[in-house]
């Protein structure tokens, strides 16, 4: 079971407390009349399915209720950081950094 | 050599020292007529039905590691075929018609057991899903019926069905044909008649890269082993479909998850069909040699770890302790996780892709191992024909642009 730390609780809690909510930044096209099929496609239903670092979101269903992203390792199952919602993604130097705060 | 009573008899009088190896490990030549990656069930059937039915026999089946350790190994060996549309009814059936003779086919027993396949329902809605399912099942000329709870419990006598449990068993849909097969046999059983055929099965052989020509087209597949050629490629690699796919420059609609399933100590023949309940996330048979295999639900996350979080597990035990007491005292021998790759309509998706002699098989979520015959037999037809079989079709990657999904959700027997 994962532990994860919500960013706006402030504390790491067990997965029971979480609801998955699949990959993060893909934000629903402004006009969707203005897209072709390919691109309607593309934002429904194409994910990167990463095997290594992945972008998703969270939602702290049995705490604050509030969605907010995480920076995830899919080989390895460890949570490498979490973040806002809003916020923009954080870059690999950041990650690394993370990754060592953690070790 | 063939395997037969005859030489079964010779063999035991040579202590049976003499048996050959059961396939070659051949070392990769530097181009095949077709490649295929991925020597799971799938992967070996495509292989096999390429040489037997289509005469390429120039083929080579890459696996990263050795063959059926992915998710071939890993599954609960069910095999049903009452789906709920016309599309899914089609490619199940003809993999269900080819199992009934499969062992015959390959020269190896596979171990195909039509023990009967019984889906519990537990409240209104799955009363209603269940009995549309049937009616469609059918009407598709494909058996399955409806049973009373103690109809249920007649033919799986170890079956609760006291009005008393949290979610009491309000009937169920029994598919009499279904069954189980022993998994390994099934990928063993492909790799030899296939290699018999002279398909190159190179095993430890990890695709690294996908290289294509000025036309785009594929040309050749970079793997840990060197550079192979290829006229045409076959991806037919599971949970891994999104790495390979992003190597050629495209992207899928998949996602991976990790499926756990579950296995007892040994014990005597005590139960005797496969029950599945969707509603509680638990299914159970029991294999030849006495354990219960249990099957599990999918984690939440997408994961290439191959193991799970212990209380999905935890959670179908429950189930199982629910509806079976008396495994109560059952003791659990070996967990393990496969990772599943799972499409929005749970459908798989069978044909081209956006590269040119590029073909992908793949999708097939949480119930591939009862598709293996008839996914590998329609594949090798449309990688053969360059366009997709008549059962493949509906199949096609480019039904999500289209809309023409096939929404399988309520057939699949695991929760997502």
């Amino acid at each position: 079971m994962l532990l994860i730390p919500c960013p706006c609780c402030g504390e790491a809690r067990p997965e029971l407390e979480f609801r998955y909510g699949g990959e993060a930044h893909i934000a629903r096209p402004r006009d969707p009349s203005a897209l072709n099929d390919e691109q309607w496609a593309d934002f429904l239903y194409m994910r990167t399915n990463p095997k290594g670092m992945h972008y998703e979101r969270w939602r702290h269903v049995h705490g604050c209720g509030r969605f907010f992203n995480a920076v995830r390792d899919t080989v390895l199952d460890r949570i490498l950081m979490t973040y806002k919602t809003g916020e923009p993604p954080p870059d690999p130097a950041t990650i690394e950094a993370a990754k060592e705060e953690r070790r | 050599m063939k395997y037969s009573v005859f030489n079964l008899l010779r063999q035991a009088a040579q202590a049976h020292q003499g048996w050959p190896r059961q396939w070659r490990d051949p070392e990769p030549k530097a181009s095949y007529d077709v490649v295929i990656i991925g020597a799971g069930g799938h992967g070996l059937a495509t292989a096999y039905y390429l040489a037997k039915e289509h005469g390429i026999r120039n083929v080579a089946v890459l696996e990263k590691g050795w063959l059926g350790g992915g998710n071939t190994g890993r599954n609960t060996t069910i095999i049903r075929s009452n789906y709920l549309w016309e599309e899914s009814e089609g490619i199940y059936e003809h993999a269900m018609k080819l199992w009934e003779t499969l062992s015959d086919e390959l020269n190896y027993n596979v171990m195909y057991s039509p023990r009967g396949v019984m889906m519990l329902a537990h409240n209104v809605h799955d009363v209603q899903s269940f009995k549309r399912h049937v009616h469609a099942n059918r009407l598709a000329g494909i058996d399955n019926e409806w049973l009373t709870p103690e109809e249920a419990k007649a033919f799986c006598p170890p079956l609760n069905i006291s009005p008393d449990l949290r979610y009491p068993v309000l009937g169920a849909a029994l598919q009499r044909r279904g069954g189980v097969a022993r998994h390994d046999a099934v990928a063993w059983g492909y790799a030899r008649a296939a290699d018999r055929l002279g398909v190159d099965i190179i095993q430890n052989c990890e695709v690294t890269g996908i290289s294509r020509g000025a036309d785009g087209a594929v040309e050749a597949v970079e793997t840990t082993r060197g550079t192979i050629k290829a006229r045409k490629v076959g991806i037919v690699a599971a949970g891994h479909t999104s790495v390979i796919a992003a190597m050629a420059g495209f992207r899928m609609p998949l996602e991976s998850f990790p499926l756990q399933a579950l296995v007892s100590e040994p014990v005597k023949p005590v139960f005797p069909c496969v029950v599945m309940s969707n509603s509680m996330h638990a299914y159970v048979s029991q294999s030849d040699k006495g354990e219960l295999v249990i099957g599990a639900g999918t984690d939440q996350y997408v994961s290439y770890s191959q193991t799970g979080g212990l209380h999905i597990t935890t959670h179908t035990l429950d189930a199982i302790c629910e509806l079976f007491p008396m495994f109560r005292r059952m003791r659990m021998l070996r967990n393990w996780g496969g990772i599943v790759d799972v499409t929005p309509d749970r459908s798989p998706i069978i044909g081209k892709t956006p590269v040119p002699n590029l073909f992908i098989n793949c999708g097939w979520g949480t119930g591939g191992f009862k598709a293996t015959p008839g996914s590998g037999h329609v594949f090798a037809a449309t990688i053969a024909r360059g366009e997709p079989h008549p059962i493949a079709a509906p199949f096609t990657l480019d039904r999500f642009r289209t809309g023409r999904l096939i929404d399988e959700a309520a057939a699949a027997a695991v929760a997502h």
